[in-house]
């Protein structure tokens, strides 16, 4: 049996009585986006709802590009009817007898939405379910825990029969909450966090600090390859790449082992509000894990965070990192972050890092670096490379050399 | 006096323009992909750009690609890296009796180490059938290896079918020696339940000491090649960076044209199969039918004719064919393949095979023919029976 239609139920969004109307076309525009290489859908918008006719494609396949989509609740595949009852209740056996794993119980739940439909819901349920349980010797009902619920829905435009909900991404759709840069490193959790706030509706402009010679081409692959992975979640993403050598080198010298990683972490909320500055961003969202590591102690997250004016947003905060990890994989960035260059050059690591640096002494660093300081913040904001990405690859890049596509 | 190559199935002619690239790549690129600096990265983009290219033309995903030195790694990867994978717990192989030898031999070598092996036969015209392969089946069977195209006979496997009734036995992997196949056969490889298929680039046209292996996402291997751990630890070693990406690009060449080449190649196949049947001495091994049969392979027997008299004889007349495999046909043994169709040890004995590609046009049809006629004439007064 092929369903021709997936019904799409909006989520949180809905519960936003004034801007509905707002959401409802933003959400409807990301879907159809996500779904722009399936040809023939066509799109009926509705209260809460979009309901997607497949004329021919494949429902299965559709339904896991749609579950990646943030804004969504629910998609059920759905057989659609008009308002005859004889149809009605072969799409309901249909729909029924197609369900896998096979059901032994059923119980008919009808909803009539549109109260010109001849027969009530109570009329409904034994015209339809009685139909199905006569041509279904071994079923059941089972009101408390049926194996299957066979819904119909009762519209004006049509009557819509299906049984299985499949859960959705939810979330808000993307860009509906504003914009925030990304700090993003190559490591499983940044990406993550990423993720959680796009599916929280906010745009994301991805942060990543490189140090050549220290850092290798690789690592910054690595990263392109991630913010390639989110990009797949929205469309595109900006990702803005820092040249982070002078910095750290300058501060890799003040003979201060334990507290480098403290004024690095500084310097990056520095640059990185500078760069949401320029891009309109009102927030920044790392991807701390309280205590994870030594920069990620309460302590450090407070001498850290008093860097920036700007909220830090912490999807991970509280988060184990067996959960980070799942989420990781289920996202499709764990591959790339277990990739083994390094992020951030470890040569400077110290054996042990300050797990609670004291505010005075490091800003009592910077003061004396002063104005050397200041202009290595602007030289790396000046030197920032952007590029946009998608799922693809560059929005930009430069086409292969000539010399190149003729190996090809 | 003018050569006529008819070996394709045992290595073909190179495309110029991947001649070209190779040598390019070599003068150019000479720095090991795995390489930090800026010339390694630019070696090793070249060759991910290859393995995307591969994987596209194929319809799999790049990481699906395995790149390795040829068709006898490959099955030997694909095979062993199955059997070797997850315990101690005995195994079962279902492969065919007329595999190539680097799928035979690693069987019996398998074999000879405790894995239990079941040789599948082929009916008369030289095919696999689905169902005896399902037969063989049991609660220990690890991997199924059939062929795609025989090397001898060009007959095509039912692979597509092989897969589709593995759907019922999810444990059960299928492994699939694809190298006389690619770039006259199709396989769908998105649709067609093959989780591992071998590939060789200089059977179509690209650089000898390339190849890949196609591996399902998800399936893990036990690497037979240790050390670096390139291609994903999959398969150590360094990367022969001009192979690959010429190979990529004989696969371009090979697979863009291959309606109008296939048809080429079938017209000449039924040229060459009219042309032998006026000939009284000589047997065709192989169904006319097209639907049966990859387009480049002819074989037949001379019965009662050592099969190396008629090639040094062609050979004289410029005329360069094969006898059996080249893999075996150094030994004097009848024909594994044509003994397990039960053509008889005669006709097994004294078969050559012919097998031709894209720079041969009619007329060179009709010389072979010819030269064949008089080659058996010749013989015809020194035949013992």
């Amino acid at each position: 049996m092929n369903f021709n239609y997936l019904l799409v139920r909006l989520g949180e969004l809905t519960l936003k009585g004034r801007n509905r109307g707002r959401f409802e076309s933003l959400m409807l525009g990301k879907i159809k986006e996500a779904l722009h290489a399936c040809a023939g859908l066509q799109y009926e918008s509705s209260y809460g709802r979009v309901y997607i006719k497949l004329n021919g494609a494949d429902a299965a396949e559709t339904m896991s590009r749609l579950a990646d989509v943030f804004g969504i609740q629910t998609i059920s595949p759905v057989l659609r009817t008009s308002h005859d009852l004889e149809e009605i209740r072969r799409a309901a056996l249909a729909v029924l007898q197609a369900h896998l794993p096979v059901p032994s119980t059923f119980k008919m739940s009808v909803k009539r939405a549109w109260k010109a439909f001849p027969h009530d819901s109570m009329e409904m349920n034994h015209l339809v379910g009685a139909h199905v349980l006569r041509n279904t010797p071994a079923l059941r009902v089972d009101v408390r825990e049926p194996d299957v619920e066979l819904r119909l829905d009762i519209q004006p435009q049509g009557v819509f029969v299906y049984c299985s909900v499949v859960a959705g991404a939810g979330g808000f759709p993307l860009g509906m909450n504003g914009k925030a840069m990304l700090l993003l490193s190559g490591g499983i959790d940044s990406p993550v966090a990423g993720w959680l706030a796009m599916r929280k509706g906010l745009e994301i402009e991805a942060v990543h600090f490189h140090s050549y010679p220290f850092t290798s081409q690789q690592a910054t692959d690595k990263v392109v390859s991630l913010a390639q992975r989110l990009a797949y979640y929205g469309g595109r993403i900006k990702l803005h790449l820092v040249p982070f050598t002078e910095l750290q080198t300058l501060l890799a010298q003040q003979k201060q082992d334990h507290l480098i990683i403290t004024l690095m972490r500084r310097s990056m909320l520095r640059i990185a509000q500078r760069l949401a500055e320029r891009s309109g961003a009102l927030a920044i969202v790392t991807g701390d894990s309280l205590g994870q590591v030594a920069s990620q102690t309460l302590g450090s997250m407070n001498v850290i965070g008093r860097t920036t004016d700007l909220p830090l947003l912490r999807p991970l905060v509280m988060m184990d990192k067996l959960e980070i990890i799942r989420i990781s994989e289920r996202i499709g960035t764990y591959e790339t972050s277990i990739l083994p260059f390094e992020d951030c050059c470890t040569l400077f690591v110290p054996k042990s890092p300050a797990t609670n640096p004291n505010l005075r002494v490091v800003e009592g660093v910077e003061h004396a670096l002063g104005a050397e300081l200041a202009r290595l913040v602007d030289e790396a904001v000046a030197g920032t490379e952007t590029v946009t990405l998608t799922e693809r690859g560059r929005l930009d890049a430069k086409p292969a050399p000539a010399a190149e596509d003729r190996w090809f | 006096m003018q050569t006529y190559y008819f070996d394709h199935s045992a290595s073909t002619p190179p495309y110029e323009s991947v001649i070209r690239t190779v040598a390019e790549l070599m003068a150019q690129h000479y720095a090991n992909p795995s390489a930090l600096h800026r010339a390694g990265t630019e070696a090793h983009k070249l060759i991910e750009r290859a393995r995307e290219a591969v994987a596209g033309l194929l319809g799999a995903a790049a990481g699906e690609v395995i790149f390795t030195s040829g068709g006898t790694e490959s099955n030997n990867l694909a095979i062993k890296g199955i059997l070797g994978a997850g315990g101690r717990k005995p195994k079962h192989l279902i492969t065919t009796a007329i595999e190539h030898s680097s799928v035979y031999g690693t069987a019996r070598q398998l074999e000879s180490e405790g894995v239990r092996v079941t040789f599948v036969a082929p009916n008369a015209q030289g095919r696999i059938e689905a169902a005896d392969i399902e037969t063989a089946i049991g609660p220990d069977t690890a991997l199924v290896s059939v062929m795609h195209v025989n090397n001898e006979t060009g007959v095509v496997q039912p692979v597509e079918e092989i897969g589709r009734l593995l759907r019922a036995h999810p444990k059960v992997r299928l492994h699939v020696d694809g190298v006389q196949a690619l770039g006259k056969v199709q396989l769908d490889w998105a649709a067609s339940g093959v989780d591992l298929y071998s590939a060789s680039a200089h059977k179509f046209r690209g650089p000898r000491g390339a190849g890949f292996l196609l591996v399902r996402e998800g399936i893990r291997l036990t690497p037979q090649l240790t050390g670096g751990g390139q291609e994903s630890d999959a398969r150590s070693g360094t990367h022969n960076l001009p192979g690959i990406v010429g190979m990529a690009q004989a696969l371009r060449l090979a697979l863009e044209s291959l309606p109008e080449r296939r048809a080429r190649m079938y017209a000449l196949r039924s040229r060459l199969i009219g042309g032998i049947k006026t000939i009284p001495e000589l047997v065709l091994n192989v169904p006319e039918e097209e639907r049966l049969v990859s387009p480049q392979i002819v074989n037949l027997s001379y019965p009662g004719m050592r099969p190396e008299v008629l090639l040094h004889m062609l050979e004289q007349q410029g005329i360069l064919i094969s006898t059996q495999s080249a893999c075996s046909s150094k030994s004097l043994k009848p024909s594994r393949v044509l003994m397990a169709m039960g053509l008889g040890e005669a006709r097994s004995t004294g078969s050559i095979r012919i097998s031709f590609g894209d720079e041969h046009v009619e007329a060179d049809i009709d010389i072979l023919t010819e030269r064949l006629r008089t080659a058996v004439a010749k013989l015809k007064l020194l035949e013992r029976n």
